[in-house]
């Protein structure tokens, strides 16, 4: 069992099961958590999964079963050392509110018996790492920080020992959409770095299929309906309660999952660059039917839309609107489409370069094709 | 003879009656907390021996003073000895419920989290729980000392230290124009101890609080 990776985890046959209540809060689960990917565990209210996340740090001790970390059963290890190795944060937060910042960070280094200058120097580390100034928070106490900052404090906290695992139970709960989106996606880019073993519960399915590698969907007493990639769950639900627990928006979703990177972006649309004469600009106006030519500069990236009409004199731009890099997704591209009313939307490459150019048409071809490659047999509207 | 008079020539005797008050006073509430806080360490998450206790303590509390005092006596003899332990008796109530609600109040989160990271039980209790209840704990110090500042005067009736002495000598002399004199001196001085007790507490309270939890 030794050529495990580090940071995978085992649960085999776990029950939990409170003593006066009928049936099992979590009964009978075998899951496997791989390395390196983020395992999130979503389902309705009381379905049992801050149970099983707690069973994994043994927070709740099974009534059977076993935990393996690391191909390890740990079902029997001294908690409290096996807790140190695993980052835990709660949408509470539960920071130490008579300690200052650096020093709720400094928790785990601590009792891990690192030394001051090591402890100080993880400190500043991590607060960096969630985007906290250290000489500006450090020595501030939670009190003194926003919701958002704690819910960052308290990242920076779990991962303080630099654990393998971290379990994660709703830590971005209580923060307003906007707020969320960003430490979502400042969590995504974190892990790309830190590539740790992460659990992770929501009562969202958006949040789920936006930050899972795999969703584990829950029904009641901890009974996993599906185990899979969020690509699969939206497209191929195992059953019943999986269709309805990811709802009617299953499409739309879906389209979160596809990068315009991944996708062929139309590239015909008319250009002229910056500093063509007004000869040329003329003739590729007459050569097209579109309205608006694209103008680019010297390294083709785009500066603005030249209207067709206007093309011979000189060269008055309207802004772009909009355009879309390669970390998009087709649903931030429908909805910029929506937002704003302009035909055209500019796609460009990571360096800013023209792509191409998506409209609506274009993009409903590249939504159906997204749709059929994920399996789905569905009439053409 | 007036009353500075009368003050300026029995002042070494109030002095040292103040100080006895005081050190009576203190010797009751440390053998208290030093009694009632482990006790509250053990029973505040329980609900059965919390009750018990906490009625208990109640009970203490409700005994008319000169009763227990007199009371003492059989066991104790006279003296310091029922002196000091009817005013621990006295200063259970305040000492340990405040710590049963201070502990009991500390958020569940807090405490889970801190398990969460892997701290022991101990650990738990010493760094998180006790710190975060400390305001309410040093709270119920206060209240304590100021019960037991009035309380403490009926020592005097068992023969035991303090500014109650005074106070007996006044009735003793009910009639004379001495005893308002005495009997002022007593009250006066408990309750410049009692101002003087309550600054040194909210002092306590400043300094050993972290600046997380003041408002
Ligand atoms: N200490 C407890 N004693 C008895 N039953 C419990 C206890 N803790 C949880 N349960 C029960 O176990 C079940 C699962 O609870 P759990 O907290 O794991 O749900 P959850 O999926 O995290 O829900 P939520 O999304 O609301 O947080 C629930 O039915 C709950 O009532
Ligand atoms: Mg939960």
């Amino acid at each position: 069992m030794t050529d495990v990776a580090t940071g995978t985890i085992r649960l085999e046959k776990l029950t939990k099961s409170y003593d006066g209540h009928g049936k099992p809060a979590v009964d009978s689960l075998t899951m496997d958590i791989p390395a390196g990917e983020i395992v999130v565990l979503v389902g309705p209210s009381g379905c049992g999964k801050t149970t099983t996340m707690k069973l994994i740090n043994r927070l709740i001790e099974p009534t059977s079963g076993r935990i393996y970390l690391d191909g390890k059963d740990v079902t029997r290890e001294n908690p409290d050392l096996l807790r140190r190795r695993i980052g835990y944060s709660i949408q509470q937060t539960g920071l130490f509110p008579h300690r200052t910042v650096a020093d709720n960070i400094a928790t785990v280094p601590r009792m891990l018996g690192w030394s001051k200058d090591r402890t100080a120097a993880r400190v500043d580390e991590l607060l960096n790492l969630v985007g906290l100034d250290p000489d500006t928070y450090r020595r501030r106490f939670p009190k003194q920080l926003s919701g958002g900052q704690q819910q960052r404090v308290g990242v920076a906290r779990a991962l303080g020992g630099d654990p393998e695992v971290m379990l994660m139970d709703e830590p971005f709960g209580a923060i307003d959409p906007l707020n969320r989106e960003a430490l979502q996606n400042e969590f995504l880019r974190i892990q790309a770095e830190l590539k740790k073993t992460i659990v992770f519960v929501t009562h969202d399915i958006d949040e789920a299929v936006k930050m899972g590698d795999r969703i584990a969907i829950f029904s009641q007493n901890g009974r996993v309906e599906q185990y899979d990639t969020p690509e699969k769950i939206l497209s191929e639900p195992a059953n019943e309660f999986v269709s309805s627990f990811i709802g009617a928006g299953a499409a739309v979703r879906r389209l979160s999952l596809s990068r315009l990177a991944d996708v062929e972006v139309p590239d015909n649309w008319p250009t002229v660059g910056a500093d063509d004469s007004a000869d040329r600009r003329r003739v590729a106006a007459a050569g097209t039917d579109r309205d608006f030519l694209l103008v680019l500069d010297a390294d083709r990236r785009p500066v603005g839309w030249l209207p067709a009409a206007e093309a011979a004199e000189d060269g008055r731009t309207v802004p772009l609107l909009g355009a879309l890099g390669p970390g998009d997704t087709l649903y931030e591209a429908l909805d910029r489409m929506l937002t704003y009313s302009s035909t055209g939307h500019v796609v460009t490459d990571a360096e800013g370069r023209y792509r191409g150019v998506l409209e609506l048409d274009s993009l409903r071809t590249l939504i159906h094709a997204n749709n059929s490659a994920a399996g789905q047999s569905q009439e053409v509207s | 003879m007036g009353f500075y008079d009368f003050l300026s020539g029995n002042w070494p005797e109030v002095r040292d009656a103040t100080v006895d008050h005081a050190i009576l006073v203190l010797e009751g509430l440390g053998i208290a907390v030093a009694i009632g806080l482990p006790l509250a360490v053990l029973i505040y998450r329980t609900v059965l021996p919390r009750a018990v206790v906490l009625g208990i303590a109640g009970i203490f509390l409700t005994i008319p003073s000169y009763a227990l005092f007199g009371l003492l006596i059989t066991p104790l003899g006279l003296g310091n000895g029922p002196s000091i332990v009817a005013l621990t008796m006295y200063a259970f109530l305040p000492i340990i419920r405040n710590a049963v609600v201070g502990l009991r109040e500390v958020d569940p989160a807090v405490v889970e989290s801190a398990r969460g990271m892997g701290m022991s039980r101990a650990k738990i209790l010493l760094s998180v729980e006790l710190p975060l209840a400390w305001p309410v704990i040093v709270t119920g110090l206060r209240v304590a000392a100021q019960l037991l500042l009035g309380i403490a005067a009926i020592a005097a009736a068992v023969n035991g230290p303090g500014l109650g002495n005074l106070i007996l000598q006044g009735l003793d002399k009910a009639g004379t124009p001495f005893a308002i004199y005495l009997t002022i001196e007593g009250a006066a001085a408990i309750i410049a101890l009692a101002v003087l007790f309550d600054a040194a507490f909210a002092l306590l309270n400043r300094l050993t609080t972290s600046r997380g939890l003041s408002a």
